[in-house]
């Protein structure tokens, strides 16, 4: 068995000795490079362009709007985002001219050259102030009037949380060249079929004329969701209008400040309780800002709305959210995906009403926290694998909560000390997959070959981009069969040779993609029994096998598709029923101690309890839960994208301050493996919900340790101070 | 031309003396294992040893490295035989996306020999120039830590 | 990378006397020591055309003499080598703190205590510990060298009062007659480690007889365009008994020398009640 192994990372010695190619470390003869020239202004109709005459432009490659062979869209879920501006300008870093040229340098003084002149428009910055709404919804269980009149206490709260920067180490990069015919697109990339599904609305092609494949990547956190959609717009249309290979490598203030970001958020919450802290109604609003264009937007909103309510039971809920437009660059999936923001304002609620109540916020969590047969704010009956309990439970003992909340009073309350000391609590859920009936619309497809000469090779479109996509696939899939873990490869996700898996996002990749390379296997498995008698025991048998099951051809595919499983149903019209197949949970309490002279924090110790069904490869999940959670306190603690008139002032390290190897604390972490049936070897998902509630978890720790609670993010000396004074 | 030492072969070098160590290393002989993160000297992915210090390969001009030793992760070790500090990064998942990866080894190369310290603590302190966005960094410095156990 | 090095005209001076007579010839280009801050201006682009005068040939300029009534640290002396050098360590504790501050070890390994200087950021991380131990920055030009005290340097942000053709040669730093009684030096940045100041302190307290403060010095970055020692608070102190009520005034007094500003980094509101914390702590001997 493979599976609960900690295969060594497949992708590991490549990286580890520098070999790896990276976009920007392949080969590529005669290739260009692009760049980009950008609007300066946030909203305005573009009256003129001109290049100066001095610059010697025949060098160049220049295209524009007109270029564009099929649509000027960027396609996603609305066709609303043009590849580049045509007329007008919606966002400071909007595209209009593409230029490439041999040398990289002279490239960006081109871009210098062009001179674009704008009639502004009056730009919306404020999410508040905005009417344009991308897209709204309305969850509604039980009477939520009848549930406030009945309430001893009702609480209100507002609570805000940031924009964040996924800052990946490698800046996004794609190339593009034509060869035989075919568009080949190729880079750092998360989701090659989006790319694939945008690329041929641009370009007017088929699948057959376009190929998309990804390269080594540095990292995504949802930053390569969708923009590379863009970036392969930019280098295709300048490599075809070249005629040569064109590569196109952001550098690292383009990349902060031209692509997609978290959407800020502003959650309202109203609660009625019982006096002994049971819920009974809730009223929560969510706005979103989406910026300038639609990209991901309405399914980003669909997660924050479906997690808004937390993981409590509640007999009477409502949420309404909507997301809208501003003039600020587009902002998009970020690890979480909506969810740390809404579970930002659940969390941290639950500490103003334990003031209120005057009961711990760890007891009002008990006393609501979903358990099996729990019944979820979209009317979800919760039949199997509910680890919440048990994640507070191992949390709070693992931390020393109860200890730690009274030791730490009496030591506030001494004004000797040089710190103040708090530890905080949170709990929370993820669903797994997409949302509602998501995966049903994508019926993704994955499988895997047999070669004639003996080869098992794992088919799917879902990227490796440092999480462990491939190691795990070739665990679930040699478990499956019932054969060593090395006899398996993975192929490399390109659009002619892998089916589409669907995106590489939404914690899906184990539980969705790696359930259906399991059951591919399983197919697998059973030709091998019934055309060669059994499942080959050794690599000399395997050979053998392989040349009865694929008779003469070159390779045998077994490939099979999503099927809903039956139990769930799904209702997008009125938001009800089971809006994921199934949840992970978790627990985190973080120990932190506040410097009284300069209000610096320091993170002592996380600890955290996390239910993720089964651990396909411990030290690879436990990499996603510190790793996860180390990017949740940078952006509860040091991260935050400023904007002045629609633009990210700050878009550097210098001043992006993401957490070094001095700002992380220790973590102490405990898987929680309860099977869910549906998922590969009970898997469900592990990407997403590290980042969910780092967040809340510092805020209540802060209001622990200085007695205010500040409901925005991030916690900066400058803001406790600012609450202190 | 400039001539300098890169893991230990003599190179030298003629093109223009203002371009970066990292764009010479990457572009001219051939060694892209030293990554661009930043281009400002804040990430580390750049991180090359110059007589065996670790320095940002992208704020050195290469006529500073005339006459100098530089040391990049293709002097470690092979996928086929990882060097002991490669191989504590392999066992304890030091490397995720893997592209702060050759930056960081080399840090931590150089921490490793200085012999002196090398417990949690320090090994912070040594790699706190080098940014990491996927592992939250304690499997980072396992790995350092396993590595430098017995050497 | 936006740097075009192409585009680029590189001095490479081998000695103090031909940088001086490279830089009379071509006063318009850049002096570049550890280029831990130039090369990022040049990564953005916004210095080709230009012509560089790159010193690290310039031998004389990387050593530490230790003379009778002091320390020569050559301007091309790195972060790395100060925090090294065991005079330096014992003398002047401060400094060495400070430059443990700056960057993370890549940087301190090529930055150089003439570069910050000549960079002149109201965020320098060595200055608040140059001023309190009264450094003297020793300048080369054509018309000869001449000695500056570290409060004279800084003109504004990124500006130095160095004449035309002045390159940094050395930072002198006079032994002072009595150990201090106290010293401290304290960053606040952004975040733990490789981090740009949001305000900075050194302090240096010599006690005199009958219990009264003979001298205060006290300095802070990041407060203003250059580096300010509390001269106010200096005086106000000197003479007097460290009780709580001389604290608090003196820390009052804090405003008189320095200004700080709402940036991208931080706000002013709080850098003057860190600073101010900062103060009183250390001049009730609450911080190490």
């Amino acid at each position: 068995m493979s599976v609960g192994k900690n295969e060594p990372r497949r992708d590991g010695p490549a990286k580890l000795t520098g070999r790896a190619k990276y976009l920007d470390d392949l080969d590529i003869p005669g290739c260009w490079h692009g760049v980009t020239v950008r609007a300066t202004v946030p909203h305005g109709k573009i009256k003129s362009v001109s290049y100066d005459p001095s610059f010697p432009w025949q060098e160049c490659v220049i295209a524009t709007a007109e270029d564009i062979p099929g649509k000027n869209l960027v396609a996603l879920i609305e066709a609303d985002q043009p590849l580049l501006a045509d007329g007008i300008v919606r966002h400071r870093e909007e595209a209009v001219i593409l230029i490439a040229h041999p040398d990289r340098a002279t490239a960006y003084e081109a871009a210098k050259r062009v001179k674009i002149e704008y009639e502004p428009l009056p730009p919306v910055f404020d999410m508040e102030k905005s009417e344009k709404v991308f897209k709204s919804f309305k969850i509604e269980r039980g009477d939520v009037d009848a549930g406030f009149a009945a309430a001893d206490v009702i609480v209100e709260g507002e609570y805000r949380t940031p924009s964040q920067e996924q800052a990946y180490i490698e800046n996004n990069a794609i190339a593009a060249y034509e060869e035989n015919g075919i568009l080949i697109v190729t880079g750092s990339i998360q989701c090659p079929y989006y790319v694939l599904k945008a690329m041929k609305q641009a370009f007017d092609r088929d699948e057959t004329k376009i190929r998309v494949i990804q390269t080594v990547t540095g990292g995504g956190f949802g930053g390569k969701e969708e923009y590379p959609s863009m970036l392969a717009g930019h280098a295709a249309l300048l490599a075809l209008k070249a005629g040569r290979p064109v590569k196109i490598v952001y550098d690292r203030h383009e990349d902060m400040t031209a692509t997609t970001k978290r959407h800020p958020a502003i959650v309202r919450h109203k609660t009625g309780l019982m006096k002994d802290g049971k819920l009974v109604a809730q009223d929560i609003e969510v706005v979103m800002d989406g910026g300038a264009y639609a990209t991901l937007s309405a399914v980003v909103l669909s997660r924050g709305t479906l997690h808004a309510a937390g993981v409590y039971e509640c007999p009477n809920t409502r949420v309404r959210s909507k997301v809208v437009m501003t003039h600020t660059p587009p902002n998009g999936a970020f690890r979480g995906f909506g969810a740390p923001q809404t579970l930002f304002a659940v969390e941290l609620h639950w500490e103003k009403i334990a003031d209120v109540l005057k009961i711990d916020s760890l007891v009002l969590r008990q006393k609501n926290i979903f358990k099996l047969g729990s019944t979820t704010a979209t009317g979800q009956k919760l039949l199997e694998s509910v680890g919440a309990e048990e994640c507070l439970q191992k949390t709070v003992k693992g931390s020393k909560y109860v200890a730690k909340r009274k030791e730490y009073d009496r030591w506030n309350k001494s004004s000797k000390n040089k710190t103040w000391k708090g530890i905080g609590l949170a709990v929370c859920h993820h669903g797994a997959g997409f949302t509602g009936s998501g995966e049903v619309y994508l019926a993704s497809r994955a499988g895997v070959a047999l070669t004639r000469s003996g080869e098992l090779i794992v088919l799917a479109a879902s990227t490796e981009i440092g999480q462990g996509t491939n190691t795990m696939f070739a665990q679930v899939a040699s478990d499956a069969l019932g054969v060593p873990a090395s006899w398996f490869s993975v192929e490399t996700p390109d659009t002619h040779k892998v089916p589409d898996s669907g995106p590489t996002v939404a914690s899906r990749t184990c539980m969705v993609v790696g359930g259906l390379v399991s059951r591919a296997t399983r197919e697998l498995k059973r030709a091998f029994e019934a055309e060669y008698g059994k499942v080959p025991k050794t690599p000399a048998d395997l050979k053998k096998a392989a040349a009865v099951l694929c008779a003469g051809k070159a390779a045998r595919r077994f490939e099979v598709q999503y099927e809903k499983p039956p139990e769930v149903t799904w209702d997008d019209a009125t938001y009800r029923g089971d809006a994921y197949g199934v949840y992970s949970y978790a627990a985190i309490a973080v120990d932190l101690e506040i410097d009284k002279l300069t209000y610096e924090v320091r993170v002592n110790k996380v600890t955290t309890a996390q239910d993720i069904g089964k651990a396909i490869n411990p030290l690879l999940a436990e990499g996603q839960i510190i790793g996860g959670s180390t990017q949740g306190l940078g952006w509860a603690l040091l991260e935050e994208p400023i904007f002045k008139d629609g633009i990210m002032i700050n878009g550097q390290f210098t001043n992006y301050i993401i957490p070094t190897s001095l700002d992380t604390p220790p973590f102490q972490v405990s898987l929680v493996e309860k099977p869910y049936s549906r998922g590969p070897f009970g898997a469900k998902g592990v990407g997403e919900l590290p980042m969910d509630i780092p967040g809340p978890a510092v805020a209540a720790a802060v209001k622990h340790a200085t007695g205010r609670l500040i409901p925005t993010l991030p916690h900066t000396p400058e803001r406790i101070a600012k609450a202190l004074s | 031309m400039i001539k300098l030492t890169v893991n230990g072969k003599k190179k030298s070098f003629g093109g223009a003396p203002f371009k970066r160590l990292i764009d010479t290393l990457r572009e001219d002989f051939a060694l892209t294992g030293t990554k661009e993160g930043c281009g400002e000297g804040e990430c580390g992915a750049c991180t090359v040893l110059l007589d065996g210090e670790p320095v940002n390969s992208c704020l050195i001009p290469v006529c500073q490295a005339e006459g100098c030793k530089v040391e990049t992760v293709e002097s470690l070790g092979t996928p086929e035989k990882l060097s002991k500090l490669q191989a504590g990064f392999l066992a304890c998942g030091g490397a995720q996306c893997g592209i702060c990866t050759p930056g960081m080894l080399m840090t931590a190369q150089a921490h490793i020999r200085t012999k002196g310290k090398c417990d949690d603590k320090s090994i912070r302190t040594a790699l706190s120039g080098n940014l990491c966005r996927c592992t939250g960094y304690q499997d980072i410095v396992k790995s350092v830590l396993k590595a430098a156990k017995g050497r | 990378m936006r740097g075009d090095a192409k585009s680029m005209t590189v001095l490479r001076p081998r000695s103090a006397a031909e940088a001086v007579k490279s830089y009379a010839k071509v006063p318009t280009a850049m002096p570049l020591a550890g280029g831990t801050d130039l090369m990022v201006g040049w990564n953005l682009g916004v210095l080709n055309g230009r012509s560089i005068l790159d010193l690290s040939r310039v031998a004389e300029w990387k050593k530490i003499n230790v003379v009778s009534d002091g320390i020569d640290i050559g301007s091309l002396v790195t972060h790395s080598e100060i925090q090294k050098h065991p005079v330096i360590r014992k003398r002047f504790p401060l400094l060495v703190a400070a430059c443990g501050t700056v960057g993370a070890a890549q940087i301190q390994n090529r930055g150089t205590i003439g570069g910050n200087i000549a960079n002149a950021s109201p965020a320098g991380d060595t200055f608040p510990a140059l001023a309190v131990y009264e450094a003297t920055v020793r300048v080369l030009g054509q018309s000869g060298r001449r000695g500056v005290p570290i409060s004279e340097i800084f003109a504004g942000v990124k500006k130095t009062t160095l004449k035309p053709g002045e390159l940094i040669e050395a930072v002198f730093l006079p032994f002072t007659d009595t150990a201090p009684t106290r010293g401290v030096f304290r960053k606040v940045g952004t975040r733990a480690a490789q981090a740009i100041s949001k305000t900075m302190f050194a302090g240096l307290l010599f006690n005199g007889k009958g219990g009264v403060l003979a001298e205060a010095r006290l300095a802070f970055g990041s407060l203003a365009p250059t580096v300010r020692r509390l001269y106010a608070a200096e005086s106000f102190l000197k003479g007097r008994k460290l009780d709580d009520k001389t604290i608090n005034a003196a820390a009052e007094l804090m405003t008189t020398d320095v200004s700080p500003i709402d940036d991208i980094r931080s706000t002013r509101e709080y850098r003057l009640v860190v600073s101010r914390n900062l103060l009183i702590a250390f001049l009730k001997g609450e911080v190490k």
